[in-house]
């Protein structure tokens, strides 16, 4: 048993076909796309078969794929980008209270130059209600921004019904599928957006490659001003090798994820059962079935996330936390927040996302190892003494 | 990010549980935050004789509370007061600055459970002048409530970490301005 690493949202191996494609331009392959000379020529085309192999993947043209560095560039660029260049129509944005902090702390970025945000509550799911998107519309909105699918609970929203009232509005639309696209079927045709967020790392491409589809003739404002890489709309010179990866892996994500797909979901199943049914006072956060595939998400009673993560990675298994110890802000997760979760029970925030290659075997680990775990930290928790207590009460 | 010791401690947490006839019980932090600590004592000759808790909260917290009642048992109840933050940060090889107040928490707690024992004793002798003074030892500050640093009574901003900094108004501590709730007393900040 070599554990079981379930934090693919934070970093997860490059695929070997990926790193392949890679090598070549970090060594003889080095040019830089903007040379005129073969050697310039050379990475420009791998660029370019880059931005084929993306659009292919979310059925848009190469030219409507700007190509940067990050899913929180994509979103800042998003968000910032489309509101500068367009407040003629409007200063007023609408995104969901659940969105990454790469999009709302854009929109506080927005706020100080004048912009409104209205922030679209969500319900117990974390599910975003078109309905109260259409409301928070006014005729000063520029932009709404509601992402594809959360990375905290997994939930997946009604992104299309979102898209199709906006262009009935006649107002901007952005999604961040930045933890959708390359593990569920994205086509922005289909959805009819203005813009869409996606960063390779989340489906089998390295760090550091990104990108933002652009409906053509959109109208966008660069956040940053040099050269003319990304057709003005990105300055800098071109990660090749890193976007070379991103094309790779979306080229292979076209070829396997619905496979993929339904086998992680029946692991997923088996591990949100288990741990449902291995423990007492354990809830499920999130969506129980439109979820992501790869996505189990849970808040644990009585105990602190934070303190079991650190008790599961004794045992070989690594998973990630909302609560607000983790985080270095010291911020409770704004996702389960609201949600409408207690604060005491957000604390307990525990969230898997599971690699490709995960096996059943890896998850029957897990089911085995993590209810001691989580008991031996309840054995020292006052919570827990108390919700005894309180218990035995009830029954006297 | 955090050091052996510190996780010596969180996976092997000396005195844990509660001492059901304590002679004294101290509650700080609050779950909203993460962080509880519940710190129990049994008093003899003027001596810890016996410390244990409980704590809800993180690794940090966990560590913390061990090594405080490590350090306490045995000690006389003056000199059990004057362990400080510092100490327990130190014992433990430091502590990440956004955990620092993790390492206050757990000497709080001791030093509130002793003040309650010190109650309960000058309540059962009301007229006994010659009690010990309770805290006597302990300096009234303010502690930024991120990093720990030491706070002036009237700081808008923490001069170490640069967070910017509201006052409870219920307790009186130091929270950060974005807080919604306080971290001391659970009240709402406005």
């Amino acid at each position: 048993m070599s554990g079981f690493y379930a934090d693919k949202q934070a970093a997860a191996p490059v695929r070997p076909e990926v790193l392949e494609a890679m090598l070549p331009y970090f060594t003889e392959n080095f040019g830089n796309p903007q040379s005129l000379h073969s050697v310039g020529q050379k990475a420009a085309r791998a660029l370019q078969t880059a931005r084929e192999q993306v659009a292919r993947l979310l059925n848009c043209q190469p030219e409507e794929i700007i190509f940067v560095s990050s899913g929180s560039e994509a979103n800042n660029l998003a968000v910032k980008g489309l509101a500068l260049a367009n407040q003629a129509r409007g200063k007023q944005i609408v995104v969901s209270a659940i969105e990454h902090v790469s999009v709302l702390k854009a929109t506080k970025f927005l706020e100080k130059l004048g912009f409104k945000t209205v922030q679209v509550p969500v319900d117990g799911y974390g599910l975003v209600d078109p309905g109260k998107v259409a409301e928070a519309i006014t005729p000063d909105t520029v932009l709404v921004s509601v992402m594809m699918a959360n990375n905290e609970v997994g939930t997946i929203e009604p992104v299309a019904e979102i898209a199709s009232l906006c262009r009935s509005r006649g107002v901007l639309f952005h999604s961040d599928a930045v933890a959708a696209v390359g593990n569920i079927p994205v086509e922005v045709r289909a959805i009819g957006l203005d813009a869409l967020s996606l960063a390779a790392d989340q489906f089998g491409g390295p760090k550091g490659a990104a990108a933002l589809f652009l409906k053509k003739g959109t109208k966008i404002t660069p956040l940053i001003d040099g050269g003319v890489q990304e057709s003005n709309r990105r300055a800098g010179t071109e990660n090749v090798p890193a976007i070379v990866g991103l094309g790779r892996a979306a080229e292979l994500a076209m070829m396997d994820m619905d496979k993929k797909g339904q086998r992680l979901a029946r692991l997923r199943d088996r591990l949100i059962r288990g741990v449902l049914t291995g423990l007492d006072e354990v809830i499920l956060t999130g969506h129980p079935e439109k979820r992501l595939p790869h996505h189990a998400s849970f808040c644990v009673k009585f105990v602190e996330g934070e303190a079991t993560l650190l008790g599961l990675d004794f045992n070989g298994i690594q998973v990630a936390s909302g609560s607000a110890c983790t985080s270095k802000s010291l911020r409770t997760s704004h996702v389960l927040t609201a949600m409408g979760l207690d604060p005491a029970v957000a604390q307990g925030s525990l969230v898997l996302t599971l690699l490709d290659g995960t096996r059943e075997e890896q998850v029957e680990y897990f089911l085995e190892k993590f209810p001691p775990v989580v008991r031996r930290l309840r054995e020292m928790s006052p919570l827990y003494t108390r919700f005894l207590e309180e218990k035995k009460d009830v029954h006297r | 990010m955090y050091t052996d010791k510190v996780m010596e401690h969180f996976m092997h947490p000396r005195n844990v549980g509660t001492i059901p006839d304590a002679d004294g019980v101290g509650e700080v932090g609050n779950p909203v935050c993460g962080d509880m600590m519940t710190f129990y004592i049994k008093v003899k000759d003027g001596r810890l004789e016996d410390v244990k808790f409980q704590t809800f909260g993180c690794g940090a917290a966990i560590a913390v509370s061990s090594l405080v009642s490590e350090m306490a048992k045995g000690k006389t109840l003056d000199e059990a007061m004057k362990i400080t933050n510092q100490q327990v940060a130190e014992e433990l090889g430091g502590l990440p600055p956004h955990k620092m107040h993790c390492s206050n928490l757990g000497a709080d707690a001791l030093h509130k459970a002793i003040e309650d024992y010190l109650e309960k004793q000058n309540r059962q002798k009301p007229e006994g002048g010659g009690e010990e003074k309770k805290s006597q030892d302990r300096e009234e500050h303010f502690h930024c409530p991120f990093c720990d640093h030491t706070l002036p009574e009237n700081a808008q901003l923490c001069g170490h970490c640069q967070i910017k900094l509201i006052r409870c108004e219920h307790c009186g501590e130091y929270n950060r301005e974005k807080d919604e709730t306080c971290r001391h007393c659970g009240a709402g900040l406005v």
